[in-house]
Formats: structure tokens, sequence, C-alpha cells
């Protein structure tokens, strides 16, 4: 497995709040993810989990505190954000929805390259879409257009990559195929966050866990912080933010 | 029989010739820009911005008389100042651009029409309204067509970053950091194509040169470069026949555009080879393998 090429720095987050209308969505968060960690970000519905990798990939201002990413992040950061945000029936081929993952090479005016588009036909054949380049995006299914965009990730080869659920909405065969991924990329040294529902995954998995209730309830080795106390406590602070607001 | 009908009024007259290159340079500026609106869900936002540009065009026109630069400058004004407001108010505040849009664009609209209705007569409003593309004069031609060059360079410039855009936002907010300012430069050159537009065809009937067209393409083309070049073909196929069928039967010459443009539409929606009604309901057989 070939590492990383660039040192990938530690993501610092200090007493972060990220509040939409003042509600906030992720409240006083203070830590780090150490550079080449896997870390899963879990916590009941409305816990801050998206809005977290949100402001981590500069999406949205945090209202306080502040997170570094280190130098703007050397080797870039790649999101994936969950699939409801995409337009799924805009007419564009699958080779040309991958190949967007080469933009920081290609950017606004240069060509794609005979090598670019080796390059983003090998991705495609890495998560399972050989043959699949001149199908439009709009004719995969949910699991299919899943393993399109984390070919697109690979093309992106950023140091830091954010995964906003990625799982949900696939199949069973598909979601091991993908974390196969991920935990390749975990091997190469990058940084790796991921938001997941399926506790068992998580523990099966990820080394590292952020158990989030807008505020964090436990952060670090994954048996930790998954203790029935922990779960139960980050139901409880949920619920209690859910009657206030 | 076939010359004298589609050829010789073209042969014959000046000011058919005219309106045909019109023609051309709406459909060169307004197919690839309808193209976008209608693949951004901004469909209606199209005929909002149409509307915004009257009170700015009344205002050239009061200032300037028929002049086609008063117009242009005033309706180019009056377009950009709504459309930069609804997208400004809309990021300082909780409205959406579509309603924010709505609401300028309707103050614009009635400050336009009371603009014209105190100080012009009906006639004025009626060239405003609808355009005058059997008169279009070489000033007006150049200008067109001068929108249309620009048009296209801009197109060409911001291309990839609009596609990404509008197929997936978060990815190049995430990328690049950027996102806002390639929305605000297509937004600018939609009101740009509407002024070139309602020079011949009124503020009412441009924006349906630039959305029928679009709208149609939906339903045979599958790429967007493809969308691009079939609904500039449908827009300039639309101002031929209209231009003839207007000749012919002496019908006014803009609502006669739209309406082909209409029933190419209509057509596409029944006939075409994407997701149309017969596709739909008499499909063919699937792959098996």
């Amino acid at each position: 497995m070939r590492p990383f090429a660039l040192p990938v720095p530690a993501i610092r987050v200090e007493d972060l709040t990220v509040a939409y209308e003042r509600v906030p969505a992720v409240h006083h968060l203070s830590g780090s993810f150490a550079p080449g960690s896997l870390t899963a970000v879990v916590g009941p519905n409305g816990a801050g989990k998206s809005t977290l990798l949100k402001a981590i990939a500069g999406l949205i201002p945090p209202s306080e505190g502040r997170i570094d990413t280190g130098a703007g992040a050397r080797g870039g950061i790649a999101y994936l954000p969950q699939l409801a945000e995409i337009d799924r029936s805009f007419p564009i081929s699958v080779i040309d929805a991958v190949s967007l993952g080469l933009w920081r090479e290609i950017g606004l005016f240069r060509r794609l390259t005979a090598g670019h588009t080796e390059r983003a036909r090998a991705a495609l054949a890495a998560v399972g879409l050989d043959g699949f380049e001149m199908r439009q995006v709009g004719s995969l299914s949910a699991g299919q257009l899943q393993r399109a965009l984390f070919a697109r990730l690979m093309l992106q080869d950023a140091g830091i990559v954010l995964l906003d659920e990625p799982f949900a909405a696939v199949d069973e065969r598909t979601s091991a195929d993908l974390m196969q991924l991920v935990a390749r990329w975990h091997g190469e040294g990058r940084t790796v966050i991921a938001v997941l529902h399926d506790l068992e995954r998580v523990r099966g998995s990820f080394p590292q866990t952020l158990l989030l209730a807008r505020e964090p309830v436990a952060w670090g080795e994954t048996e930790t912080v998954l203790t029935p106390d922990n779960l139960h406590r980050a139901r409880y602070i949920s619920d209690g933010w859910s009657d206030a607001a | 029989m076939i010359y004298a009908t589609l050829i010789e009024p073209f042969v014959e007259y000046g000011f058919m010739r005219r309106a045909l290159i019109a023609c051309l340079a709406l459909a060169l500026g307004g197919g690839p820009i309808g193209t976008f609106l209608v693949l951004r869900r901004m469909s209606l936002m199209g005929d909002a911005m149409s509307h915004a540009i009257l009170p700015g065009a009344a205002i050239g026109f009061l200032v300037a008389g028929l002049s086609i630069w008063g117009m242009s400058v005033g309706g180019l004004v009056a377009g950009l100042a709504v459309v930069l407001l609804a997208a400004l108010i809309s990021r300082a505040t909780a409205l959406r651009e579509d309603a924010s849009l709505a609401g300028f664009y309707l103050i614009s609209l009635a400050l336009g029409v009371l603009i014209v209705s105190v100080r012009g007569s009906n006639i004025d409003l009626l060239h405003v309204l609808f355009g005058t593309i059997l008169s279009v004069t070489d000033d007006a031609l150049i200008l067109v067509a001068s929108i249309a060059s620009v048009t296209l360079v801009a197109l060409a410039v911001i291309y990839r970053p609009l596609v990404i855009e509008s197929f997936d936002p978060a990815f190049l907010r995430a990328t690049t950091g950027g996102g806002a300012a390639w929305h605000v430069v297509f937004l600018v050159l939609v009101v740009v194509n509407l002024v070139a537009g309602f020079q011949a065809l009124g503020t009412l009937m441009a924006v349906g040169l630039m959305m029928l067209p679009a709208a149609a393409a939906r339903f045979w083309a599958g790429a967007v470069w493809s969308l691009c070049a079939l609904s500039t073909a449908l827009a300039f196929l639309s101002g031929f026949a209209g231009l003839l069928v207007s000749y012919n039967f002496s019908l006014p010459s803009g609502p006669s555009i739209i309406l082909t443009a209409g029933i190419l539409y209509l057509g596409s929606i029944v006939l075409g080879t994407r997701d149309s009604l017969r596709t739909r309901y008499f499909p063919r057989a699937h792959f098996h393998d």
C-alpha cells in the first residue's frame, strides 16, 4: 500500500459552536483528530454530526471557536455530502461526474488528458463500475451512485476525507465494498472522518469514535466511547435540547 | 411553390432578412442560457426577470425616445438591480432567492406600468411589451449580435463551474470555496440576453424564445452540450418558421415566433425520444441481458 505523499496535518477543534438562527447544532466542541486517524462520528438525529463535517469542510462558518485544518489542509479536504444534496436528474455521464475529482489538477480551463481519463477509468474499476463510463448519473441506483462518488473521492487524492452517512441507502454488499476503500485510505495515512449510524460497523471498523449530542458526550477509543452509559446519556442530552427548542 | 413560401420573403425584403438574423443571434445566446435555466430549476425566474426590465426600458424611452441604446441601458440597469438585490437579500436573510426575486420584480413591473401609462401612450407600452422584430434597425442588430457573442464567450469561461454548481453545489463550494460568484455571473448573462430579446420580441415574449426551445430540447438530448446546441437550433427554427407564418398570414411576428416555439415544445412532449409521453405509454421492449 502506497503511503499518502504529503504530511497530513491534525484537525484541531477549539470550543467550536455552530448555530443556525442562534440555535446551536454543535455546542462547545474541543479536541483533535490525529493525522491518519479513522474516526466515526455517531449520535442521535439532530446531534450536529453533518454540521460538524460541513464546518470542517469550510462550508459553514463557526459561530464561535475555531477549526484548524493545518496550513490550508496540505493535500486538501475531500468532502462527500449526503446523497440527497446531489441533483440526480442532471444530464451528466458517470465518467464526467467522476472526473470532477480531478478539479485540483485541471481547474477551470485545462483539458482532460488521456492520462486523466485513464485514472478516472481506473477509479471506476476500483469501485466496481467497469463499463459504466458513458451511463447517465440519473440511471444509476443509489448504491451505484455512491460507488461513483467514492471513485471521485479517490481522484481527489486528499489528505483529509470527510464522509457524511456514506452507507445510508446502500445495500450490505456495497457498504462492505466501500468500507474496504475507507480502510485502504486509512492504511495510506489519510485522516478519515465518517458520520455513521450503524454502531456494529463502527465497533468493527473504526478505531476512534466521537459521540455527539450537539455537545460532545465522549471522544476517543471506540470501545471506551460506545458504552451503554454514554449512549444513554447522548439520547438524554439530545432529548433535552429538543424539548427546550 | 416551396421557394415562394420558404425562401422568397427573405430574398425580397430587407426587413425579413434583418428579422431572421436577429432571431439567429437571439437563438445563439438564448439557447444555452435557457438550457442552464431549465437545468438549474430556474425556468420561471427568467420570466420574472423579463418583467423586471420594464421600468428601466420605460425610463430609457422617456429620456431618449425610441432609441435602442437608451432603452437597452435602462432595461439593463433595472434588470441587474433587481437580480443583484434579490441575490443579496437571499444571502443576507432567510428569504429564498425565488421569493425575494418575486418581491423585487413585482415592484419593478408596477413601477414600469406606472411610468408608461403616466407619460407614454398605449402604443408605446405595446412596443415595449411586444417588440418590433420587423423593424429591427442596424443598431439593434449590432446590439443583439454583440450580446450573443459576449454571452457565448462568457459561457465558455464559466461553463465548467456552472455545470458543477448545477449538479453538485456542495462539491464546488468544498473544493474551491466559491460558488456564488458563478451564479451571479450567470444571472447577469440572463438579464443581458433578455435585454437583447426585448428589442426584437418585447419584454413579454423575449423569455419565450429562451425557455420553450430549452424545455423542448430536454425531451431529445441527454448531455449539457447537446441540450445547448439543440435548443439553439430549435430557437432559430422557431424564428424562421414564425416569421414565415407572420408574413404569409399577416399575423404579428412576436407571438407567431413564440407560438411556433410552443408547438415545437408540445410536439417534443409527445414525440421526444427521452421521457416523453410516447416513450412512457408506448415503450420499446427493455433489454434482457
